[in-house]
């Protein structure tokens, strides 16, 4: 059994060097000359300044812009380290609500939400996913219907034709992957520039 | 539920079983020691390092020293860890600035990777640093899943062998796993990952100025290499702390599809090497089957419960299936899916939050850990786990007819049925034991995060998860408190250990056996009455264990939720 020793501690440390570093330094290197702009997290630029990745979400609260889904990330609050303080899109910080199905925490919060877009938009009924949080609170996705629900607002809030609005919203969905992964839906960064820039 | 919906499940179930027999096939070469396409690249690199390791490739083990050689592997493997963990502070690649792991953290975490659990009572961007997450935990990814293969591996050629008093060379089974099977897949893996848009970079945290004006830090790392071996090797340790739902995980159809793929990829290609090993593919299959029965009933259920959503959505007014917790791109059929996925197998990634499931469609992970991972499994463990329960099964039926029972042609006697139920017995004990204290130690109550029958499901399935080496979670339960880390980490350690140990005494009683040939009174081990006593033997014993606890959780919860009431 002593024997066993040496390997246990030589090959341990020869493994742990391959699989530990030389591997994920590698597949760096590798993934850095490859795909450089995933690589160092798809990340969007305008004026060069980067504004954000294509695949985060971020918070929008502006009636010129579509909003994202409610998000449940949390950041230390600044007075107290102990505790935490709402931080919607805390990219640095990725969290769920993990409220359960019978919690009356969550269908106060779901009804003040669906309330709140129910006088916003009263023609359609509310899609479950903008009055959901997401897994990560970072979903850059929302349904189509989710966006097609806020289009009088942001149409009426730029002063456009909804036509045009919905247009934009059209050319910003996504199907699903050959037809049959996935689900289709709208990244809503990419949308709001797509805004922005029909505005120029 | 949709049809497209069932579309995708039945895609992933035909992917899967196409790729059993070629991956079964390369692997079975691979822990014969025969020549294999990558030889001539990997060849040098495996002779070095049984070169410098002082191993003689040849000279194979007793199942003891087999079994000590695995356990001094884990010991060595936990101090690197737990040395990593304590020290990041003052180790390079920490742009991030990310100070030193606590003691009790740090036990637990070190304890969780070096079982193949990954449970995390960590965020892991807000705690680990780059160096943490490669030296610390991708290494453990890589070793505690090639441990896992090899123990199968063991027990597979205890099966297969005749009157030897030897199980393999765990030191060969070990490197070979490493450098054959999991590396190569890997590096494709992740290249693909980053395609799709997973970072793999050492730079540091991006500060973005949002549309609005708003500062957003963006967390990133070398995500992709850590992420393919999670999968691949059944791990499912998060670079971030919402895991596989983090859109940098994650973040696309695809790249979720081909995830599933990998959690179940190597366990169900071990059910064709056991088949090839003891001379009869079908023997394999057979036990494939047992799998995907358990697996599908599971899918139709989650996948059901999820779709429906609960009375307290519809309430008011609201379609489509339960959103909460769930990401946009994958919906609710990908998200069922991969919790009955990750959880059959002991992967433990996440992309949804089980814990705001509905009450049933969260039952059936919480089945799935209980019934012991064995539907495809831990990669290793599963098979090891399924063998338990079919020695079992074998046992039962043999008392029905009065004889002794024989499998693949050993004759399962008092020694091997001891071990099986051991092990079997051992994982209750753990996760309703602890699951007992912690509901009337009022500090362990606190950290429940919903009230009601929720609040005590969180704290089944925590220790569940931690018994059943799988590492997902209700994640609303606050687990960073010295009671849980320490609790916890005991079920990890007991559940591990104590599934593997009786395991490898049966392996070491098995090969000492001597094959005998099927005769007229031989029960076919390839059939579907087969298939159907041991699918039966797994829900009775699974069944008669947890259900009590069941009912006190998941299945109150739906009740009431039925009759909303809210909590």
């Amino acid at each position: 059994m002593l024997k066993e020793i040496r390997p246990a501690i030589l090959i341990l440390v020869l493994l742990t060097l391959i699989t530990g570093l030389a591997y994920p330094l590698a597949m760096t290197a590798i993934a850095g000359a490859v795909f450089p702009k995933q690589a160092e997290g798809s990340l969007i630029e305008r004026d060069s300044k980067v504004i954000g990745s294509a695949l985060i979400g971020q918070e929008f609260k502006d009636d010129k812009y579509f909003h994202g889904r409610p998000s449940a990330t949390s950041a230390p609050d600044p007075a107290d380290a102990t505790k935490t303080v709402p931080a919607p899109y805390n990219a640095a910080n990725s969290s769920g609500s993990n409220l359960g199905p019978t919690s009356k925490a969550l269908n106060d919060r779901v009804k003040e939400d669906v309330d709140k877009l129910k006088a916003e938009n009263a023609s359609a009924p509310v899609p479950i996913d903008l009055v959901t949080t997401s897994g990560s609170g970072l979903d850059p996705d929302i349904s189509p219907e989710g966006a097609l629900f806020q289009v009088p607002r942001v149409a009426k809030a730029r002063h456009l034709p909804e036509e045009r609005v919905r247009q934009l919203v059209a050319d910003n969905t996504a199907g699903r992957l050959g037809g049959l992964l996935g689900e289709p839906r709208v990244n809503v960064l990419e949308l709001n520039l797509a805004l922005d820039a029909a505005a120029k | 539920m949709t049809a497209i919906g069932w579309i995708q499940i039945l895609l992933f179930c035909a992917v899967i079983v196409a790729l059993v027999k070629p991956l079964g096939g390369y692997m079975t070469r691979v822990f014969n020691g025969e020549r294999t396409f990558l030889s001539p690249i990997l060849r040098p690199v495996e002779a070095g390092i049984y070169w410098i390791g002082g191993v003689d490739e040849k000279r194979e083990q007793h199942w003891l020293t087999y079994t000590v050689a695995m356990l001094l592997f884990h010991v060595g493997g936990f101090l690197i860890l737990y040395a990593v963990l304590r020290l990041q502070a003052v180790l390079p690649f920490n742009p991030a600035g990310q100070s030193a792991v606590a003691e009790d953290l740090s036990f637990n975490t070190a304890i969780s990777f070096i079982t193949n659990t990954n449970w995390q009572n960590y965020g892991g961007e807000s705690t680990m640093s780059y160096l943490v997450q490669m030296l610390g935990l991708t290494h453990q990814n890589f070793l505690s899943a090639a441990t896992g293969i090899a123990l199968a591996m063991a027990l597979i050629r205890g099966f297969s062998r005749s009157s030897m008093r030897t199980v393999g060379n765990f030191w060969v089974d070990v490197t070979r796993c490493t450098l054959y099977v999991l590396l190569p897949i890997c590096v494709v893996y992740t290249l693909f990952l980053v395609w799709q848009g997973i970072p793999q970079t050492l730079g540091a945290y991006v500060d973005a100025t949002t549309l609005e004006g708003a500062k957003q830090t963006i967390a990133v790392g070398p995500v992709a290499s850590q992420v393919a071996i999670k999968m691949l090797g059944t791990n499912g340790g998060g670079f971030f702390n919402v895991n596989a739902a983090h859109p940098f995980e994650n973040p696309t159809a695809l790249s979720n599809f081909v995830q599933m793929l990998s959690i179940f990829l190597l366990g169900a290609a071990l059910t064709n090497v056991f088949g090839r090993m003891v001379g009869n593919q079908r023997q394999g299959w057979a036990i494939l089957a047992v799998m995907g029965v358990l697996f599908i009933a599971g899918v139709a259920v989650t996948y059901w419960a999820e779709a429906n959503g609960t009375s307290a959505l519809s309430a008011l007014g609201l379609t489509g299936g339960n959103m909460e917790g769930k990401e946009v791109r994958f919906g609710i059929v990908a998200s069922s899916l991969f919790a009955v996925v990750t959880t059959a197998a002991s992967c433990g990634a996440v992309n949804a939050m089980h814990d705001s499931f509905t009450a049933l469609g969260g039952m059936i992970p919480l089945i799935n850990m209980q019934l012991g991972e064995i539907i495809v499994g831990g990669v290793g463990a599963g098979l090891y786990g399924m063998l338990l329960f079919v020695v079992l099964a074998i046992f039962v039926a043999g008392l029905m007819v009065g004889r002794t029972p024989e499998y693949v042609g050993k004759k399962i006697e008092a020694r091997e049925v001891k071990m099986a139920m051991l092990a079997i017995l051992v994982l209750p004990l753990m996760y309703l034991g602890w699951t007992a204290v912690a509901v009337v130690l009022p500090s362990a109550v606190a950290s429940m995060a919903n009230a009601g029958p929720h609040g005590f499901t969180e704290v089944l399935y925590a220790f569940t998860s931690a018994t059943g080496n799988n590492g997902s979670a209700f994640g609303g339960l606050t687990g960073n408190t010295f009671f849980y880390n320490l609790t916890l980490a005991a079920s990890m350690f007991v559940g591990r250990f104590f599934m593997i140990v009786p395991a490898m005494a049966m392996a070491g009683s098995l090969a000492g056996k001597k094959s005998i040939p099927p005769s007229a009174g031989t029960l076919p081990t390839t059939g579907g009455l087969f298939v159907g006593l041991v699918v039966g033997v797994i829900l009775i014993i699974g069944g008669l264990t947890f259900f009590p606890a069941l009912a006190l959780g998941p299945i109150v919860e739906h009740l009431a939720g039925n009759a909303n009431n809210l909590f």
